[in-house]
């Protein structure tokens, strides 16, 4: 079958020299998928092309390892990462009431980004302090024993 | 000059998360500030346990406890406890009598604990190398490798009782006695520190506290069925934990105790970290091992069973977190020593997640055969707010509810079973009065809804199924025939499914079904929901002899449903009403009631 030959996108060194570290490991997939999102925050579908190449991995299959984990983004997300803690102890203490109130100030439900690129939103599972339930947090940064009352003035922070 | 004090630092996620970092510099500063940094020394360590209390801070050798501590709290900690040798005491820990309580063991929390895998979480730095080694670490290594033959070591395993913590509870030595028994020159030791289950931490814990145990544990695996490599498996969302093993690895490495010629013995041993990617059915043992091979994590039928056809076909022995920080301490005390602790089938400890509605949530480890009350009400100071103790759960997606009835069972693998709940990996959900049962179902099968591989049709198929029918009497369109097509899907489920994921999803309908029976007929006859949770059958309204007529309601109401006069009762239009509860909060007469 003819087939035009795609121009393949320049990674960066970093990227680079991590591929060439794992390319003869067995089962490098995954961490080299990991490694690409470190440095795009998203598998941006040219880079998965140029790491199909890379790896002589087809692209299908790594389309198919991406969607299966919840972890790899195949879209860009927001400028801030706003995450939801769904884990059980979150959820019995009202994490959905986040949820809303967030939804409330940005106008977002969760897997959304807002029109402007600012922010994402998503549920995750178990951030591990289940002590400080309900938890969010924003880029990382982690917000415990959260009332709905508290999420504009929280979020007002990164509106800026 | 000697140092008079260790400052100890809980480093542990949850702490961590209320900036325990600032803690540790603000700490570091002061005593450099008030010219004492020579007397005391700054140790960031593992959880503590306690996370209820946290950022918690512990000053030894009096071993004073201090929680809630701020950053700022580091200047009177240093200037009156480090100088002058007095405690401060608005920052020990206080119970409601008031009482202070000075030391760690005068609290009821620490008390009936017992801490094996946990030894040294909150007494060691894990980035520390030498403090894991002055704590006797590595010994056991050192003494299977020069003292013991593997057989020794299977054995010592198997008198020991020691049973898999990842949820099945099978039996440790077995699991190295077939991969041992398999000829072949490479085999694989597997770490599975992929803890899926929400709400659920203590590997996570565990990693970050002690990370040398495992590690340890792992390569006297692999001398003992003799393998060369091994792989930590563990979840991308722990980066703490990943970076504390990272560290770890490198130290043992410089050390000699990991690589090649460990000791000197002319063992070679290697261990790489591999990342999951957010799949919980990835702590399904052949899932977990495709993973690694870098596929879509779906299971596959056992046998053959990794032990024995693993990892690139290889065998593999796979043990979870909790499981590896056993090893070194059964090595080393002896199989009968261990023994000792537990009840006559599950010996040892467990370390649980307490969490959900209960005062000192935290991490706790607890000898086998404690009972459910000793540990909700005696460390956990029972449920918060004068509210009423339904059920707790035991875990998490796979497992089931017990309830007050039974406080008083012995907790061990067995005796969760016949209760239809299972011991898990170690998440203990303490629900109270205002958590629905059907509702709480309902959340669990969304996860496994969403976290099923789609492999076979039972998990797929079933599951989705059991959600509808969930939504359906949580929406206030159930039937009794609902109930009837759950418990026919659910036994499907467990008996058809390929993997745990898809056998044990169906456990929290058919548990709560089993206890919580009338509160699913309360959601089917009487549309509603005595918790008052399921928003869809909430009926808000005012009850005109309590109501003053106040008005503060009304103008609290995002709909601007509720109408009245001044000084007269107001009344709710149910229609309009969007069941926020923002009325009932308002409300300083207790004049709106749900129902």
């Amino acid at each position: 079958m003819p087939q035009s030959m795609p121009v393949l996108t320049q990674l960066t060194p970093e990227l680079d020299s991590f591929i060439a570290e794992w390319r003869d490991k067995p089962g490098n997939l995954i961490m080299v998928l990991h490694k690409v999102q470190q440095v795009y925050r998203y598998i941006p579908r040219d880079v998965a092309l140029t790491v199909s190449k890379k790896l002589d991995v087809p692209l299908a299959k790594i389309y198919g390892v991406m969607t299966f984990y919840h972890y790899f983004k195949l879209e860009k997300p927001g400028e801030n990462q706003i995450s939801v803690c769904m884990g059980t102890a979150c959820y019995l203490k009202g994490g959905e009431d986040l949820l809303k109130e967030i939804e409330r100030d940005i106008g977002i439900g969760v897997n959304a980004t807002t029109a402007d690129g600012k922010f994402s939103v998503q549920a995750v599972r178990c951030v591990g302090c289940c002590g400080l339930a309900p938890v969010m947090t924003v880029n990382g940064e982690v917000y415990g024993s959260l009332t709905a009352s508290r999420i504009p003035e929280i979020l007002a922070k990164y509106k800026k | 000059m000697k140092l008079k004090n260790y400052i100890l630092v809980c480093g542990g996620t949850g702490c961590e998360s209320s900036k325990a970092d600032d803690i540790y510099r603000s700490f570091m500063k002061e005593l450099k500030d008030q010219k004492v940094d020579g007397e005391a020394q700054v140790i960031k360590t593992g959880c503590f346990g306690f996370c209820e209390k946290g950022p918690i801070v512990k000053v030894l050798p009096d071993d004073s406890f201090y929680v809630h501590v701020k950053a700022e709290d580091a200047k009177e900690i240093v200037a009156e406890h480090i100088i002058k040798g007095r405690q401060v005491s608005r920052l020990l820990y206080k119970k409601s009598d008031e009482k202070i309580h000075t030391k760690i063991e005068d609290i009821d929390f620490y008390q009936k604990q017992v801490r094996v895998v946990l030894r040294n979480c909150g007494f060691i730095d894990p980035e520390n190398i030498n403090e894991y080694i002055a704590r006797d670490g590595y010994l056991a290594l050192e003494k299977a490798l020069f003292e013991m033959k593997p057989d020794d070591v299977i054995k010592e395993l198997e008198i020991s009782g020691l049973r898999g913590r990842g949820g099945a509870g099978f039996p440790t030595w077995r699991k190295w006695s077939f991969s041992k028994g398999v000829p072949g020159d490479q085999k694989f030791i597997v770490c599975n520190a992929d803890e899926g289950d929400p709400g659920a931490y203590m590997d996570r814990s565990t990693l970050e506290g002690d990370p040398h145990s495992v590690l340890e544990a792992m390569t006297i695996a692999g001398h003992t069925v003799g393998a060369n490599r091994g792989f930590i498996y563990i979840r991308a969302e722990y980066p703490l934990a990943i970076h504390r093993l990272e560290i770890a690895i490198g130290q043992a490495k410089e050390n000699g105790l990991l690589g090649d010629d460990i000791l000197g013995s002319g063992f070679n041993f290697d261990i790489e970290i591999r990342l999951g990617a957010g799949a919980f059915v990835c702590g399904e043992e052949t899932a977990l091992l495709a993973s690694i091979e870098g596929k879509r994590g779906m299971p596959v039928p056992r046998p053959p069973f990794p032990a024995v056809k693993g990892l690139w076909g290889k065998p593999t022995v796979i043990n979870n977190v909790e499981t590896w920080a056993n090893i070194p301490v059964i090595i080393m005390k002896g199989g009968a020593w261990f023994a000792k602790i537990g009840t006559e089938k599950s010996k040892g400890t467990k370390v649980f997640a307490l969490t959900g509605k209960i005062k000192n949530s935290g991490l706790i480890e607890v000898p086998m055969g404690i009972t459910l009350r000793e540990i909700i009400y005696e460390i956990g100071g029972g449920v918060p707010n004068g509210k009423k103790f339904k059920a707790v759960q035991t875990g998490g997606p796979s497992g089931g509810v017990i309830t007050a009835d039974y406080l008083d069972t012995p907790i061990d693998f067995d005796n969760l079973a016949k209760l239809g709940s299972i011991m898990g990996s170690g998440g203990m959900i303490v629900m109270d009065e205002d958590d629905c049962m059907v509702d709480v179902t309902k959340f669990y099968l969304e996860f496994t809804v969403d976290e099923s591989c789609g492999k076979c049709s039972p998990c797929r198929v079933g599951g989705r199924q059991l959600y509808n029918h969930l939504e359906k009497i949580t929406n206030g369109e159930g039937t009794e025939e609902d109930i009837r097509k759950m418990r026919l899907i659910g036994k499907a489920m467990q008996k058809a499914s390929l993997c745990a994921l898809g056998q044990t999803a169906p456990n929290p309908v058919i548990s709560t079904l089993q206890y919580f029976e009338s509160e699913y007929m309360a959601h089917i006859k009487e549309r509603r929901c005595p918790a008052g949770k399921c928003k869809k059958m909430l009926r808000y309204s005012i009850v005109p002899e309590k109501c003053k007529g106040c008005g503060l309601c009304a103008k609290k109401c995002p709909a601007g449903c509720i109408k009245g006069e001044i000084k007269k009762p107001y009344v709710i239009d149910s229609v309009a009403c969007v069941k926020c509860g923002a009325c009932e909060e308002a409300c300083k007469f207790k004049a709106v009631v749900k129902n």
